[in-house]
């Protein structure tokens, strides 16, 4: 098990990934999406190989409505 | 008003109503209204997925979807340089590489007044990356030139405070923005009703941005349409150049010969 942060939550996974598993996990594979680890952006390219590892802070985000 | 279309770095937009996505019950209701106002250009925040809701949920961008849309992602809720920077380049990654950004740092919670160098510190670094940057002002000629200096590609300074409804509060100050600046000027908050934005047009603006005098009238869509007639009306009398005021002219528009006595 590692843990890492979701979003600003914590977040147990079964074992290291990658972010495309990541985001097929989470119902998220073939939406449009940005993700950054560790405050740096992952480019939607590098989504198959980039790791997701203990400790990893993840976010995930989206267009919404605002003004 | 083919020949009369709003440039931004370059590009020409068919609408000078440029309008946000917030406030709205549901995204079919957000689209009833950004169509019936006819904007080219939408707003979009960018916000954290809801992790565990509905995957299979329809997002924003299935009603709005870019190829139709010239979305403009915003930092609405950023209260400093790096976060709107990090906003801003989260967006591009989100839409493709798409740079036109709408910057906005907030300064306070209760009244969201821009905090002004929080807000030239990221156009700064925004500029340097690449991004063309629309900048919510504060509606300050020095600090719209600054802005302007920095190379933004827009200067929106406020009418009076987002959400308020206020209206045109300081024509004065918006007038000495628009005299000076070499890039477009656009309303952006505080625009109330139809009135406001035709008050903004005739006082020479390129554009206005509105989001919640639409969202939050009784009927959107009909206020949508409303405020698309109204900046269509302010320019073309803003282009059409008014007469000049005068307390009394005793002049009236019929003959004053020819009278039947």
């Amino acid at each position: 098990m590692i843990d890492i942060s979701l979003n600003g939550e914590p977040r147990q996974l079964d074992a290291e990934t990658t972010v495309a598993r990541l985001l097929a996990e989470l119902g998220y594979a073939g939406k449009r999406v940005a993700v950054e680890r560790n405050g740096e952006i992952v480019p939607k390219s590098h989504h198959g190989e980039a790791p997701v590892g203990q400790g990893d802070r993840i976010e995930i985000v989206v267009a919404v409505g605002g003004g | 008003m083919n020949n009369d279309s709003l440039i931004i770095a370059g590009k020409a937009y068919a609408s000078r109503l440029l309008v946000g996505t917030g406030k709205y019950p549901d995204f079919a209701a957000t689209k009833t209204a950004i169509d019936a106002s006819g904007a080219a250009i939408v707003t979009v925040a960018i916000r954290r997925t809801n992790i565990g809701q509905e995957p299979g949920q329809p997002s924003l961008l299935d009603f709005l979807p870019p190829a139709e849309y010239t979305l403009l992602p915003n930092t609405a809720g950023c209260y400093s340089a790096k976060d709107a920077v990090r906003t801003l380049q989260l967006a591009r990654e989100l839409l493709d590489g798409h740079d036109l950004v709408k910057l906005e740092v907030l300064g306070d919670p209760n009244t969201l007044f821009p905090h002004m160098p929080e807000t030239l510190k990221a156009a700064e670094t925004l500029v340097k990356d690449g991004f063309k940057v629309m900048v919510y002002c504060s509606d300050d000629p020095i600090q719209a030139k600054l802005l302007e200096d920095i190379g933004c590609v827009a200067v929106m300074p406020l009418a009076s405070l987002i959400g308020s409804g206020m209206g045109i509060l300081n024509p004065w100050n918006l007038k000495l923005i628009i005299e000076q600046a070499t890039v477009p000027v656009l309303v952006d908050a505080g625009v109330g009703t139809a009135s406001d934005a035709a008050v903004a047009m005739e006082l020479g603006c390129d554009g206005v941005l509105m989001n919640t005098a639409i969202a939050l009238a009784r009927d959107p869509a009909m206020m949508a349409g409303a405020m698309k007639k109204a900046v269509e009306a302010g320019r073309e009398a803003y282009l059409a150049g008014r007469m000049p005021k005068k307390l009394y002219a005793a002049s009236p528009s019929s003959p004053t010969t020819g009278l039947i006595s």
